[in-house]
């Protein structure tokens, strides 16, 4: 009969943040791919829809904007707002969930620092979010031929956003003490400022003191910022979005570390 | 002398303003296997809670195996497992995949963390389920799971809340067995416990916290010692209608078949059979009444549980 503890003592096994990091995004990963079904194709089924209705039917009808068709106008901004929905999702949803079913203690009671806890939530996140950004810009090159203007503003955009909204969804889940405090951010907050931020007009097109209010809104930079990788046409400047993305990013970092080291949520 | 866990001055104020822990020092040996006894709400869950990070702290410190929880947070970590009362894993993840991000979690590769992982799940019994999700698992599969994931990295202090609740006898026993074996391979096990006869069986040392205060601290043995009365239930050859007279000792007759004698310390138990061979009372077989843990325990505790 073998002996109750295993025979091998402890051993330093390197860096185990780096260790533990991995374990965790691999946990997210899985998470999301396993439910497939939930995470990967309803963005791609709504995403087919906003390209055939808006894109073909009434995109028709408005001809073109910023000097392309209306078509390949709004899918850089729709391609957005699926990394911008995608992100946040995966991180608050998952993390309350841990937090919901208790296993968020498992992370708690081992060695793992704050940082590695957030920085493998946000992986988690940012992995989705490109995922489901790939998906649809594939389905778009059904409608529409994209071109990339770009590639350095695509890619630093696209993880820059997908950061951004998984260090938000971080906080959410953190204060979330319901399944519906995880839903009403997105609802009632991020889908009108995504709808608000330019994804299928330019501000051009607003009266000046609307155009003015539209400048607060953070999904426009992200929205213009991306529109100028794929077509090289932007509303705004492309240094005020860097400038205006990077700053949020820390902010919204500092704050997740803060209340991570500060228990908000998970301990008493 | 070091310790395997060391509490100093260790306070608790809820935000509603209830002191969980009012200063409470403790500190458990090396290779102990110790028992952390008390009523609900008496402060066990909450100073528990304060050594796996669940709970903050007001004041005070706390050391595992010499490392400081605040200082050595990362070594503290490392030297701790954990065993909850509630089912805190992932009821969606298979049992092997919640033991492998375990390990993960303290720094365990994959590859290293699997022939380990092997080794519980078989020693355990859960071998067979380590591909089913944890949630298919019975009541008892699970808590041997919250077992094994507690060891996978080789913790020195093992400590257990309520390892055994809701648990059928016969595993419960299994449960014994195999705590007293990895305590006698060199870890240093505390134990939560409702069940007083398992701290008596198991457990050297004991504490008694009550209203979020040490009120005992003592060797199983010389706690025990301390009480003062013992009721013995002696079971009769044949039914007898009246309750026999012996100086010195309260008998109470139970029912025509079962005599309960109260022998206060320093009395003989042979006084006894001498009195009842004179009545002609036999005695066919003799246990006590309650746990003699418990019976302490009642009578520290007495009034505060109501």
């Amino acid at each position: 009969m073998s002996l109750a503890n295993y025979e091998e003592k402890a051993t330093d096994f390197g860096n185990p943040n780096w260790v533990a990091y991995q374990t965790i995004v691999r946990t997210e990963v899985r998470r999301f791919t396993r439910i497939w079904v939930q995470t990967m194709i309803p963005p791609a089924i709504t995403m087919t829809l906003y390209f055939i209705i808006f894109g073909s039917l009434i995109g028709r009808r408005i001809g073109e904007m910023g000097g392309f068709d209306y078509m390949a106008y709004i899918v850089p901004g729709l391609i957005m707002m699926s990394v911008i929905t995608n992100s946040y999702a995966n991180v608050s949803s998952s993390f309350f969930g841990s937090k919901f079913g208790r296993f968020i203690e498992e992370m708690l009671v081992s060695p793992l620092s704050n940082q590695t806890i957030l920085l493998g939530y946000v992986t988690g996140g940012v992995v989705r979010a490109v995922f489901v950004g790939v998906i649809v810009t594939i389905l778009s090159m059904f409608f529409t031929q994209l071109a990339i203007h770009n590639i350095f503003a695509v890619v630093s955009i696209t993880l820059l956003t997908a950061v951004l909204f998984s260090l938000l969804g971080f906080i959410n889940g953190v204060y979330a003490k319901r399944f519906d405090d995880v839903s009403i951010v997105p609802t009632f907050v991020l889908t009108p400022l995504t709808y608000l931020g330019g994804v299928f007009f330019s501000i051009e097109l607003l009266p000046d003191f609307w155009a003015g209010v539209a400048q607060l809104n953070p999904i426009l930079y992200v929205v213009n910022a991306f529109r100028y990788g794929i077509l090289g046409v932007s509303d705004i400047s492309l240094g005020w979005a860097y400038g205006i993305l990077l700053s949020m990013t820390v902010v919204a970092y500092v704050i997740a570390v803060r209340l991570l080291a500060n228990g908000a949520g998970v301990r008493s | 002398m070091s310790y395997a866990l060391e509490i100093n001055g260790l306070k608790k104020t809820y935000d509603n303003g209830f002191y969980a822990l009012k200063g409470i020092d403790l500190t458990v040996e090396k290779g102990d296997f110790f028992a952390l006894l008390g009523p609900n709400g008496a402060g066990k869950s909450t100073t528990i809670g304060i050594l796996c990070s669940l709970v903050n702290k007001s004041s005070g410190s706390v050391k595992v195996m010499g490392y400081d929880i605040d200082q050595d947070f990362g070594m503290a970590k490392r030297h701790l497992g954990v065993v909850p009362q509630e089912f805190n894993f992932n009821q969606f993840e298979k049992t092997q995949n919640i033991l492998i991000n375990t390990a993960g979690y303290h720094g365990i590769p994959r590859a290293d963390a699997t022939p380990r992982i092997e080794h519980y799940l078989k020693r355990l019994g859960l071998w067979d389920k380590r591909d089913n999700p944890s949630r298919a698992l019975s009541g008892g599969m699970k808590r041997r799971l919250l077992i094994a994931r507690a060891l996978v990295h080789q913790p020195e202090l093992l400590i257990l809340d309520e390892p055994t609740a809701g648990v059928d006898i016969e595993l419960r026993r299994g449960m014994w067995d195999f705590l007293t074996e990895i305590n006698n391979q060199g870890t240093t096990i505390i134990l939560t416990t409702h069940y007083l006869e398992e701290a008596e069986a198991l457990c050297r040392n004991v504490s008694i916290i009550n209203h979020g205060e040490i009120i005992a601290k003592s060797s199983t043995r010389d706690l025990l010692s301390t009480l003062n009365t013992v009721t013995f239930v002696c079971d009769l050859a044949s039914p007898i209608t009246s309750v026999p007279t012996i100086e010195g000792y309260e008998c109470v007759l139970a029912d025509s078949m079962t005599l309960e004698v109260e022998v206060d310390k320093g009395q003989s138990l042979n006084e006894v059979f001498v009195s009842l061979s004179a009545h002609d009372v036999s005695v066919v077989s003799m246990r006590t009444k309650t746990n003699r843990l418990e019976e302490l325990f009642v009578t520290m505790t007495s009034g505060d549980t109501q």
